[in-house]
């Protein structure tokens, strides 16, 4: 009981309870921190992995249609979300960064709007890639048309050797 | 515990601004603002964590009107990072300022939220784990728990900060957004770590939607898209030794955020007591400001790959 007493002492110094805390957060910080990094490591490694997520998108929501297909409005403003939202992983030019894979890849290009729309509702929370159902659906569809007006860019990933492309962001 | 600890630092008044101001200054130097979609809420939290490596540091200010005693405005900074997609960690430094009274710092909160499921669902559940450090004279009612009531808070400074909690609180984050509309609710079990305290219970909910479902292809401030509204309401539930809404308070609060193409989220609410118990109103504002790159800066420094 003495124990007990002088482990959750309400005084204001610091006490027990606070250092062990304290320790335990270190500890489980760290420890997550190492297997994000671990996982990234491997995904570096794996590069194909980076993209299976795509296959993983149902039947039914590959199929689903774009609303905004060929909308050039849509497209706009799907560049002004993917720079507000999307750069800081998938780089400027949505051909990738340290936390986030190309998007020029034909992997991307070649997937079905539905299948984009599926992983920005999902994201890839393994991965690294949160979910945007925060967005709403209008602005995820105009995200993903944005990135179907890539596939207009030249030299895309088909080829296996990307060339520079226009800058698409201010 | 600060204050205690150094009494001298609680007699002077808490620099409540200085600080978030400092540490504002100091992240635009190490890292690049980005663009974030932040919910309107204050007391209720949705499903959606930090994207990993960005820091979010937010200065709120609560002012709050107290029958039997001095009108107070309670003040927290958080700094919210994102660890991974699934887990965020977050560490609050309050103080309050009770007019005709004095200024002092009140504690700090350690919180952690999980992501319990991979994808999307109808509703998504976020596990919630925090540790409190605070004393008697916190105020910032970033939750209400068990039996708190407005004339808890209306000893002076001096009485109430002679009481420590050290609390752990758990909730369940339960969140669905559909067709814009986000509808969150979040029950909430917090223990005071003393074996004689009992386990008290209180609950948030919260409704809120963009004012615009779409974007527009320019930047603006005023664009509605950029606004989001709902309403929050919060309050105790009891505790295991008197369960129920007999002694508790309740709060309903509209509550609005400016996403502001500069980085920026301002946040009001306007919280309205509900029975005799609550204070009458709780004015709410925030500042936040989400940074990028922190987490390849933490990796320097802790000698990870560059």
């Amino acid at each position: 009981m003495k124990v007990r007493f002088a482990l959750f002492r309400p005084a204001g110094r610091i006490g027990w309870a606070t250092i062990v805390a304290i320790l335990v957060g270190i500890s489980v910080f760290g420890a997550a921190w190492a297997a994000a990094q671990k996982e990234d490591a491997a995904a570096s490694k794996n590069r194909k992995s980076t993209y299976a997520a795509l296959a993983e998108a149902p039947e039914k929501a590959r199929q689903k249609r774009n609303p905004f297909a060929g909308d050039a409005q849509a497209v706009a403003a799907g560049e002004k979300l993917f720079e507000q939202h999307c750069v800081q992983c998938h780089g400027r030019n949505a051909e990738g960064a340290k936390y986030g894979p190309s998007l020029l890849r034909e992997e991307v290009q070649q997937a079905t709007p539905g299948t984009l729309f599926w992983i920005l509702t999902n994201g890839v929370v393994r991965r690294g890639m949160p979910v945007w159902s925060k967005l709403p659906e209008q602005e995820r569809w105009q995200i993903v048309t944005f990135l179907e007006s890539l596939k207009l860019q030249p030299a895309t990933a088909h080829s296996g050797n990307l060339q520079p492309v226009k800058p698409v962001l201010r | 515990m600060v204050a205690r600890v150094c009494p001298e630092l609680g007699r002077r008044k808490f620099p409540g601004l200085i600080f978030p101001v400092l540490i504002f200054s100091l992240l635009f130097c190490l890292s690049s603002p980005i663009r974030a979609q932040e919910s309107p809420y204050i007391v209720t939290y949705d499903h959606y964590l930090e994207e990993p490596g960005s820091l979010e540091v937010e200065y709120f200010s609560t002012f709050g009107t107290q029958r039997g005693g001095n009108d107070f405005d309670a003040f927290w900074t958080e700094f919210e990072f994102g660890v991974t997609a699934w887990w965020t960690t977050e560490v609050y430094l309050a103080g309050q300022t009770t007019f005709n009274d004095s200024t002092i710092f009140t504690g700090f909160r350690w919180e952690n939220r999980f992501r319990l499921l991979q994808r999307e669902h109808v509703v998504n559940p976020v596990l919630y784990v925090e540790y409190e450090n605070t004393s008697g004279a916190d105020k910032i009612l970033k939750e209400v728990e068990g039996h708190d009531v407005e004339s808890d808070y209306a000893p002076s400074n001096a009485v109430l900060r002679k009481e420590h909690d050290h609390e752990l609180e758990l909730k369940l984050l339960l969140s669905s957004t559909f067709k814009g509309w986000n509808v969150a609710v979040n029950p909430i079990v917090t223990k005071n770590l003393l074996p004689s305290e009992p386990w008290e219970f209180g609950y948030a909910a919260g409704a809120s939607r963009p004012l615009a479902l779409k974007a527009s292809p320019n930047h603006c401030n005023f664009c509605p898209e950029n606004f989001i509204a709902g309403v929050e309401m919060y309050g105790g539930l009891g505790d295991t030794q008197s369960a129920g809404l007999h002694g508790t308070s309740h709060y309903v609060a509209p509550v609005v955020a400016w996403n502001l193409p500069s980085d920026w989220t301002v946040r009001l609410s306007t919280g309205f007591g509900l029975n005799d118990n609550s204070h009458r109103l709780l004015l709410r504002w925030g500042l936040s400001r989400e940074f990028s790159g922190l987490g390849e800066l933490v990796e320097r420094w802790l000698g990870g790959r560059p």
